[in-house]
């Protein structure tokens, strides 16, 4: 196989399953295709009905073939039915060489690991959590993974690199006429901003629902235009205590509140947390707690910002309510709190994915963000980020959104602990590179702040005090010296098992298959 | 005694240093060993004793040696608690604890003032043995008993290693028959009582921890109290009390803007040979101008963390 080097020196493979791979190089230096995909024109006449009562006959009439391409929406998240009773019924039929590509897959989703086995999954595009994943390191799927942020998902779709020939969507709410929310109904989950772009590109669009309701449902997420079937089954799409939580509580770990609390440190400090502010929260222990911080400190300064960007949660709607932010821009929704806000709350604004993300859009939400607190796995000492593979090279979680906002961010934070378990995370070498380092401001851990020299808010930050500023080196060493040195490098097989790309469509680094 | 024996001194330092918070945190838990200079807190005691059961006694001792050696705490200062003297584990956790120089040693269950001489020169023969100046660990008696109570003077008297005593307030409330209450009333003569012994001694003093960790009300006030007794820190079971603890302790701007007055007519008052002085018409006497130090002490202590 050859192999070329990219700009974060990871080696990439020229062509992989047929498909010529470009090497990640930097901000806006690919040359981007000139125009974007288009779906199959279809027609409805007056009088022709939508409706379907079963599974079957929905992939009776999609005409789903061998090799063809299917997507999902992850917004069901651990409490989704609908991709699993899909599967199967499409193994049932003998269809083979299925390229999954859902905007993510969870743990719910073990049972597809013995679709991958037997060939009727052979590719999947998308971020995946637990154990498909890891079948994935072992070298279970025939084909390849490829591996995109939420906003990179919507721009392979919209520029046709993943050209989806059939949706299924699983709507909360849909109408015979096949208007979708996600605000109503027993599986409501939000907004469905993550399958906008494939309601709109894809060749067929397939909803599915518990809760039929008349025409036109109100809060409409999906439009009638996109949708070509609706689909109405009694076994449930999705589970409601899978879904979401009452409320998203925040964490009590001292360790994880001290680091939120440094962040809400460095962002006053970055001069960013002025009037207008902007900033994106997270579901995570530390994000959710930074959430929390700012908020208070917002109140202290009698700062009003300008928008919080989700996926939303209580937290983020208690500083929408509470004139923090006039705004809510959200693409998912994490809690019943931050579903019921989208619902009643005008200011509160589902968006589509690629409004959110996409680069080759004529602008993503991303771009005009201040600042944003990410997690991660690993964080190296160029600042290149890892939050795909766990530091034994297994996969084990998607990008999501990490990529985007760290690249559109003004400041973009990484917050985690110096240590997991015995495991150092601030390292030489990330194990797999899913957000380059020239995109990310500052790393803050628990034992101390590291900024990265390229940042533009470097000479600002370090000249503050009240926060324990180290070289990204320091804090490696640190952390090095706690679990008594670096550890061994992981030992992998050659063969590669997928891509990361970069939200542009070229490629940041490979995965191998891992050694038994 | 050889000739080149050396012996260190309590300092000035010892028995003024900040220590607001004093962290438990259990002898058999690594990851809070490990993260204890993360916490905030002043000081960290590394429990062997009531914070670990009977059966784990011999790997918390193990464990906490080993972090002594290995780890930097920063500049978090670390004190071990070790189990009472006649139990059947206080000579081991001596001769393992002492060689790796923690701060101090919190001991528990202080009565008597021969009993303190007998732990000091346990102590001392194992710092002779590593080659330690004899004094290098300093004491932090813990009294718990209605007889410790009555001997709270000849106790903070009986070394000089000693740098400070605390009430052990469950303990105590059991031992002298007492109810636990938030308000606290029940400690109030043994609270008064060990300040005037430590205060009378030259050293700190402590106060005991408040359990219910949730209630960060109810830390506050009985902290607050305990500030204007006059006490110097206060022990925490749980890293989500630092930051209460702390606040607690924070002068205000007037008491601060005062200190500040006050320190500063001293300090002219010395360089000009100048006997009285007035501040805000009242004459200044030497305890006021310590008190003064101490709340500017606290005040950049707060203003860190």
């Amino acid at each position: 196989m050859d192999f070329v080097e990219n700009i974060v020196g990871r080696k990439i493979p020229k062509k992989i399953n047929g498909r010529k791979l470009q090497p990640f190089m930097g901000l806006g230096k690919y040359t981007m295709p000139t125009h974007k995909a288009a779906s199959r024109i279809r027609r409805r006449l007056p009088g022709e009905t939508k409706l379907l009562h079963s599974i079957d006959e929905a992939i009776e009439k999609s005409e789903l073939k061998d090799g063809m391409t299917i997507s999902f929406h992850h917004h069901f998240r651990g409490g989704d039915n609908l991709m699993n009773l899909v599967i199967k019924k499409i193994a049932e039929k003998g269809i083979k060489n299925i390229t999954l590509a859902p905007s993510s897959i969870h743990p719910v989703h073990a049972p597809l690991v013995k679709y991958l086995e037997d060939g009727t999954i052979t590719n999947i595009s998308c971020g995946v959590t637990g154990p498909v994943g890891d079948a994935i390191s072992r070298g279970k799927l025939k084909g390849i993974l490829t591996v995109r942020s939420h906003g990179g998902r919507a721009r392979s779709i919209e520029d046709g690199d993943c050209k989806i020939d059939v949706t299924f969507i699983g709507a909360p709410t849909a109408d015979e006429f096949g208007n979708l929310n996600g605000v109503d109904g027993d599986q409501a989950c939000g907004p469905l901003g993550y399958l906008v772009p494939d309601a709109q590109f894809a060749d067929l669009v397939i909803a599915v629902t518990n809760n039929l309701v008349p025409f036109p449902c109100n809060h409409i997420s999906i439009n009638q235009n996109h949708v070509d079937y609706v689909v109405e089954i009694k076994e449930p799409i999705g589970d409601p205590d899978g879904i979401v939580s009452g409320t998203t509580r925040i964490t009590r770990d001292p360790i994880r509140l001290g680091i939120a609390k440094t962040c809400v440190k460095v962002i006053e400090a970055s001069g960013l947390l002025k009037d207008r502010f902007s900033f994106q929260s997270g579901a995570g222990g530390i994000t959710l707690a930074v959430t929390k911080f700012l908020s208070e400190r917002m109140k202290e300064l009698d700062i009003k910002g300008s928008f919080g960007m989700g996926g939303s949660t209580s937290a983020l709607v208690e500083m929408l309510e509470s004139g923090l932010f006039t705004r809510i821009l959200d693409v998912q929704a994490f809690d019943k709190v931050a579903i019921q806000s989208l619902k009643n709350n005008p200011n509160h604004i589902g968006i589509g994915a690629s409004q959110y993300a996409n680069i080759h859009s004529s602008g993503a939400a991303v771009n005009v963000l201040d600042t944003v607190v990410l997690g991660a796995t690993e964080v190296d000492i160029d600042f290149n980020v890892n939050v795909v593979t766990e530091s034994d090279g297994r996969i084990l979680h998607g990008i999501g959104g990490h990529q985007d906002t760290s690249e559109g961010a003004k400041l973009s934070i990484v917050a985690l602990p110096l240590l997991r378990g015995r495991n150092p995370v601030v390292i030489d070498r990330v194990t797999t590179v899913t957000a380059p380092g020239m995109n990310i401001d500052v790393v803050v851990t628990d034992y101390g702040v590291a900024v990265n020299p390229k940042s533009e808010y470097y000479r600002k930050l370090v000249k503050s005090t009240g926060i324990n500023f180290m070289t990204i080196e320091e804090l490696r060493d640190i952390a090095y010296n706690l679990v008594g040195g670096a550890p061994d490098s992981i030992p992998f097989e050659d063969r590669v098992v997928a891509i990361i790309e970069h939200r542009d469509g070229t490629i940041l680094d490979v995965i191998h298959q891992i050694k038994d | 005694m050889s000739k080149d024996v050396k012996i260190v001194k309590r300092t000035i330092e010892d028995v003024t240093k900040i220590r607001r918070t004093r962290l438990y945190i259990p002898g058999n838990n690594p990851a809070m060993i490990r993260n204890a200079p993360l916490f905030g807190a002043d000081q960290v005691i590394f429990d062997l004793e009531d914070g670990v059961a009977v059966n784990q006694k011999d790997s918390a001792r193990i464990l906490v040696r080993n972090a002594l050696k290995s780890l930097d705490f920063g500049d978090t200062e670390v004190t071990v608690r070790i189990n009472a003297l006649g139990t059947d584990f206080f000579e081991d956790d001596l001769a393992e604890i002492i060689p790796t120089k923690p701060y101090a040693i919190v001991l528990p269950k202080a009565e008597t003032h021969s009993q303190l001489l007998q732990i000091c020169d346990k102590i001392a023969t194992i710092e002779e043995r590593n080659g330690m100046p004899i004094g290098t660990i300093k004491l932090m008696p813990i009294i718990e008993s209605a007889m410790g109570v009555l001997q709270a003077e000849q106790i903070a008297l009986a070394t000089d290693r000693i740098v400070g005593i605390s009430p052990g307030g469950e303990d105590l409330t059991a031992d002298i028959g007492a109810e636990r209450t938030v308000e606290g009333e029940e400690l109030l003569y043994i609270r008064s009582k060990l300040l005037i012994a430590a205060r009378g001694a030259g050293v700190q003093v402590y106060d005991t921890v408040f359990t219910n960790i949730r209630d960060k009300v109810g830390l506050i006030l009985q902290t607050k109290k305990i500030v204007r007794l006059g006490y110097d820190g206060k022990a925490c079971v749980h890293p989500s009390q630092i930051e209460p603890i702390h606040k607690s302790f924070m002068p205000t701007e007037e008491q601060i803007e005062r200190a500040e007055r006050i320190v500063e007519a001293y300090q002219l008052a010395q360089k000009e040979g100048v006997g009285v002085i007035c501040v805000d018409n009242r004459m200044i006497d030497v305890p006021v101008v310590k008190r003064s130090e101490r709340i500017l002490k606290r005040a950049e202590a707060g203003r860190k963390r």
